[in-house]
């Protein structure tokens, strides 16, 4: 993946050089390894701090909400879902975006890796399948697979759906996978458990509300959670507070989301919420069939009506 | 998220159907009432010692 760092470097440069865009939205070195930042860069010399590895996972269809000028970003397989997302709900005009694909082959989750290391990680660089670690004592050499992020270890939409460029050819598309494991795993569950299990997973939470920050959808002027007239929900790190914020910014993603991870990257106290969002794509997809972000024609479920709609929870 | 079946009904009336109003409203009631409380979800202050 490395490799596409210069090819990302050389379309930016020309693209802005060409005036065909006003803004390359693409991602920078972070001050910490493994961390790479978003960055938005105006002109073709700064194309040469644009960098592409395993630790692009922030999705950079959140900085597009209701720009105004010409940008050209650089979209993995779920940040171009989200970008299409994005155009169907008329948060961006598709002729605004010049959309450059990233065939991907999954981001790297920093916190699996820096678990494995023996000390503190200073420096992370990745080679083809391998991500060698260097500290203060050691060098360790780990496996990318064994590093995935869990949502992009079972993604079966690594290609960009929409594009107007590519970096490289579409990478292979993963077909044995089973991505609905884990929520299956909650349903069996009895409502009890369930509730203990959904008390244990979102216990930790502060209420800092990185998730919803790094979430493309959670797009509102100002969320639920920040309105204080009324107040929909106390501020506390109250059980009761802690859930109907995570509850309710699922259902707002309900038929939205793509899994893309960026919100479970985002915590700081490493919470799968993902958990809540992944039910909800479930049933989209068992009900209507419905992937989100998939092309710019068909209509949400949410904002379409059907006669043959299942419907039957509704007596 | 751990809410027992029956606590939780849909229904679509009409609002020409006032008598299926009346009579889904008190199926409703008692049926949750047969369930009796659920206190899960309410919000319970800390106590200070
Ligand atoms: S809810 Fe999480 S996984 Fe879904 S689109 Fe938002 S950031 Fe991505
Ligand atoms: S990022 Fe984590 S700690 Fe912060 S609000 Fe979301 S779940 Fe809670």
């Amino acid at each position: 993946m490395i490799a596409y760092t210069d090819k990302i470097q050389e379309i930016a440069r020309r693209l802005l050089k060409d005036c065909k865009v006003e803004t390359v939205i693409g991602f920078r070195k972070g001050s910490v390894p493994m961390m790479n930042e978003p960055c938005f860069i105006t002109s073709a010399d700064a194309a040469d701090g644009l960098v592409w590895d395993g630790n692009c996972g922030i999705n950079l269809a959140n900085y597009l909400t209701n720009r105004k000028e010409k940008i050209a970003v650089f979209a993995k397989g779920c940040d171009s879902r989200n970008i299409a997302n994005h155009i169907i709900e008329n948060k961006i005009d598709r002729e605004q975006l010049y959309i450059v694909g990233v065939p991907c082959q999954g981001m790297i989750e920093k916190r699996r890796i820096r678990q494995m290391a023996p000390g503190e990680i200073t420096e992370a660089t990745e080679d083809g399948d391998e991500i060698r670690v260097k500290g203060r004592d050691f060098e360790e050499v780990y496996n990318r697979d064994e590093a995935l992020q869990k949502n992009c270890a079972v993604c079966v939409h690594r290609n960009p759906v929409i594009h107007d460029e590519m970096v490289a050819d579409e990478v292979e598309e993963q077909t044995d996978v089973d991505r609905f494991a884990d929520v299956r795993e909650i349903e069996a569950m009895s409502p009890e458990e369930r509730r203990v299990f959904f008390r244990k997973l979102l216990e930790p939470c502060i209420r800092c509300y990185a998730c919803r920050n790094a979430c493309p959808l959670c797009y509102c002027p100002t969320c639920f959670v920040d309105e204080s007239q009324p107040q929909w929900v106390g501020k506390s790190q109250n059980p009761t507070d802690i859930w109907t914020f995570h509850f309710l910014r699922a259902y707002h993603c309900a038929g939205r989301c793509t899994d893309c991870g960026a919100c479970e990257r985002a915590c700081p106290v490493g919470i799968n919420m993902r958990l809540l969002t992944k039910k909800l794509n479930k049933d989209a997809f068992d009900q209507w069939g419905w992937e989100a972000g998939l092309n710019l024609e068909e209509r949400p479920p949410l904002d379409t009506y059907r006669p043959n709609d299942p419907e039957e929870f509704i007596k | 998220m751990g809410i027992e079946p029956g606590r939780l009904h849909f229904s679509w009336i009409s609002s020409a159907e006032s008598t299926k109003f009346a009579k889904v409203a008190q199926e409703v009631s008692d049926k949750v009432k047969a369930l009796g409380p659920n206190d899960h979800f309410a919000k319970k202050e800390l106590k200070v010692a």
